[in-house]
């Protein structure tokens, strides 16, 4: 046999040679891999969801395996004693089997769970990010509302995959979402009897959701999250604002080896801790709720936590109907369910065309904003967040009241008041906050830092001593230009770059070359030791 | 000694006095229980006797806890207290066994708490309530009839009429105005038994044309399965069972805070 000649280097050099002579690789290639991610921790959190997908496209293909979307009457027989023999959908009987008897089926629906509710709470994670930080301004507002669908989609998923199992909750949920179709003047009930095909629940829904949650809805995710990341790669990361970041570069890792690598270990990590969550803690125990029978509605029915500000904003409404004699009807539910949800997803996607005409800025921004720099803005961010956190309290707010044994009555009263007042609130408070911030910024910026040393005149002044941050001027001012960046505080800040400096548990920067203290790591000094 | 002759003879002059009274009592008291029907006179074997104590004794812890509110022989006081004539010994056993009676102030509900009575003691004030008016009873057998329940049929009876207020998992519930569906969690058989007879405080009453004995043994043995044998196969904590509520919480808590816990490492790592 005839040895081959070269090194192992020299044959991937080769392999690599023929790939691009077929594929013309190269050249992609390189762009990928020279692409550079900015090396702040905030820029990691799309990266939970997309590792989320990525677990829950392999958790959904072993549950498709056994789950059976038909609504056949059967009986169980199956190894949960306080079921057997009691009549359920075929449904509900492969979800219960799939808990019980598919070897390690229990936990891969409970990491398909829990993939869910930590891939809807990191876009929202992101989400804040991105909207507070002002990422979402030209050129990137096409990215903004893929994102906005993207977590649209996911709710809807969420939601149809919560109904699939046909158990006593998610009948419950289904029929919500059956009288808010139905509350849509003229149209409702036309679209919701296509849906169910004809009244609720029919037998059609299981079957017709599955091929929804399957196949369609995880293509859309699919085809939005790679354009969500291909734009990335085209429009490039915005960064921080600091010394030597401009709008026209990008300062960072690249792609190989680097960043890769932690990328490979944050996806790992990521599923761990989903793993571990589900070996943990007990999620959607559909063997309690039982099969699904439309006269019975537990307490306490929620639906998971991205649908639950709906679920409390219909809580809250008064019930106001609207009657024109003799047929017309416009339930309650209209406004909190079909409105509420309409502006929801609408004033969202809209918010960066919103904000260029309102701001009447027309400029491209590839440089962050730190949020205090945008008060109204970041007032306004706020507000939502109230909102919602106010909508996703009142949605449990059933659960609240038993646990803290607080009257259901003033729950009710505290949402329906604190979902007005508490925004505005907020808005007030967060306005006032990020002024106070901008002008401590640009205090420092203008007297130097604050020493901690306390001088006492001859005539018997008392006056603290400043750090100026610049060489005085002629005129002896030490004014400096507020630049967007972060400033320090504190004395033993000036000079680092960051916030903090580098590493987790202690500090991997090494001490700085200045002269003297050359290779020297700096003395403690301890009180009362000379 | 003429003085203590005197006396001598005012003694026996006493004596003699109260001799003919007690002997004018038996004789009239004789006669009465004998024409007069009597609480007394009813009752023939020894065992009835027994109660009977335990009725007088239960007076006594009545005259002494309750009637301040219930009033004299349980006949209620208007603003007070309802009228315990007819609601039977399972219904006193539940209140005082839970501690939930004597209740410390007027609310929406008497909460359950530290019994102030024993198990001994609440039974006499049941046989007195029940002396009052009769009333529903825990059937002897209880234990073999839940022994023999069939899980599932209670399990669908429960879901029907018991999960609306305590959940599914009878964590219990928030109902309207500061009342709640309690928690069944460590309730005991025969403490389930009484509620659902007598439909204490907000809970709706199941009589025996509404749920059979053997239902209710049903809806036990489910109760009992389900809550308070601590079957959890999916993980370590239940969280509480509170459903989406506490899991979009732990998500938060749990997933999203130590993920970001390690967004910093990673990125502090460089």
């Amino acid at each position: 046999m005839k040895r081959r000649k070269g090194t192992s280097e020299s044959l991937m050099t080769k392999a690599g040679g023929e790939l691009d002579d077929r594929f013309k690789l190269a050249g992609p290639a390189r762009n990928i891999m020279n692409k550079v991610f900015p090396d702040h921790w905030s820029f990691l959190l799309g990266e939970i969801a997309l590792f989320s997908f990525i677990l829950l496209l392999l958790t959904g293909t072993f549950l498709a395996l056994f789950f059976e979307p038909s609504m056949t009457h059967v009986v169980y027989d199956g190894s949960y004693v306080p079921l057997q023999g009691v009549g359920m959908s075929k449904a509900y009987e492969s979800a219960l089997n799939l808990s019980f008897e598919v070897r390690g089926g229990l936990i891969m629906r409970q990491m398909h769970h829990w993939a869910t509710l930590l891939f809807m709470a990191s876009i929202l994670v992101h989400m804040l990010r991105i909207f507070f930080t002002g990422a979402f301004r030209a050129p990137r507002e096409t990215n903004w509302m893929i994102g906005i669908l993207l977590f649209w989609l996911g709710f809807f998923e969420g939601f149809i995959g919560y109904s699939l199992p046909d158990d006593g909750l998610s009948g419950t949920g289904l029929r919500i979402a059956e009288g808010m179709t139905e509350s849509v003047p003229f149209v409702g009930p036309w679209v919701s009897a296509a849906l169910f095909g004809g009244a609720f629940p029919g037998d059609e829904v299981i079957a017709r959701f599955y091929i929804i949650h399957v196949f369609l809805l995880p293509l859309g995710l699919l085809a939005l999250i790679t354009v969500h990341v291909a734009l990335v790669f085209v429009q490039k990361h915005t960064q921080w604002p600091g010394p030597g970041r401009t709008e026209h570069n990008v300062v960072g890792f690249r792609m190989f080896p680097n960043y890769i690598m932690k990328q490979v270990g944050f996806m790992l990590l990521i599923w761990g801790v989903i793993t571990a969550m589900s070996g943990l803690f007990q999620i959607n125990p559909i063997w309690l709720f039982g099969p699904y029978e439309a006269s019975i509605v537990s307490s306490a029915s929620q639906p998971d936590f991205y649908v639950m500000f709906m679920d409390g904003l219909i809580r809250l409404f008064p019930s106001w109907e609207f009657r024109a004699a003799p047929y017309f009807t416009l339930p309650a539910v209209f406004w909190p369910g079909i409105v509420g949800m309409g502006l929801s997803v609408m004033l969202p996607l809209l918010y960066p065309l919103l904000e260029r005409r309102f701001a009447k800025d027309r400029g491209h921004h590839n440089l962050l904003q730190r949020p205090r720099d945008n008060p109204a803005r970041t007032s306004l961010g706020v507000m939502v967040v109230v909102l919602w956190v106010v909508g996703v309290v009142s949605g449990g707010n059933d659960v609240f009241a038993h646990a803290f044994h607080i009257s259901l009555n003033a729950m009710t009263w505290a949402g329906r008041i604190g979902i007005v007042v508490g925004p505005i609130v907020a808005y007030y408070l967060t306005y006032r906050i990020c002024l106070g911030l901008q002008q401590h910024d640009r205090e420092v910026l203008a007297h130097g830092l604050e020493t901690g040393i306390l001088m006492r005149d001859p005539d018997g002044r008392f006056y603290e001593v400043h750090q100026p941050l610049a060489e005085p001027d002629e005129h002896g001012h030490t004014e400096l230009e507020y630049s967007g960046s972060w400033v320090p505080k504190k004395m033993n800040r000036v000079g680092v770059l960051e916030p903090t400096d580098r590493g987790f548990f202690k500090s991997i920067e090494e001490p700085e070359d200045n002269g003297a203290r050359k290779g020297e790591r700096r003395d403690e000094i301890e009180a009362g030791k000379q | 000694m003429a003085a203590s002759a005197k006396r001598r003879r005012g003694w026996r002059k006493r004596l003699g006095a109260l001799a003919r009274f007690t002997g004018a009592l038996v004789i009239v008291g004789g006669l009465y229980s004998v024409f007069s029907p009597s609480l007394y006179a009813q009752e023939a074997d020894d065992s009835a006797n027994a109660v009977d104590s335990e009725v007088v004794k239960g007076q006594e812890l009545y005259d002494t806890s309750c009637i301040s509110c219930h009033g004299d022989n349980g006949e209620g006081i208007d603003g007070r207290g309802p009228s315990l004539i007819g609601v039977g010994s399972a219904a006193v056993e539940f209140q005082v066994n839970t501690g939930r009676m004597p209740l410390a102030a007027q609310g929406p509900q008497a909460p359950a708490g530290q019994p102030s009575f024993t198990e001994e003691e609440a039974e006499w004030i049941g046989a007195y309530v029940e002396y009052l008016g009769g009333g529903g009873t825990v059937p002897d057998d209880l234990a073999a009839m839940v022994e023999d329940a069939d899980t599932a049929e209670g399990g669908d009876l429960y879901r029907v009429n018991c999960s609306s207020c305590h959940g599914y998992a009878g964590g219990g519930g928030a109902l309207s105005s500061g009342a709640h569906a309690p928690s069944l969690d460590g309730v005991t058989d025969e403490e389930l038994y009484q509620a659902m007879l007598i439909g204490p405080q907000n809970m709706p009453t199941f009589a025996d044309n509404e749920l059979t004995p053997e239902q209710k043994a049903d809806i036990i043995a489910y109760v009992q399965y389900v809550v308070n044998d601590d079957r959890d196969p999916g993980g370590v904590f239940a969280l509480g069972r509170f459903g989406p509520s506490t899991e979009g919480l732990a998500i938060f808590l749990v997933g999203i805070t130590s993920l970001l816990l390690a967004t910093l490492w990673i990125a502090g790592k460089s």
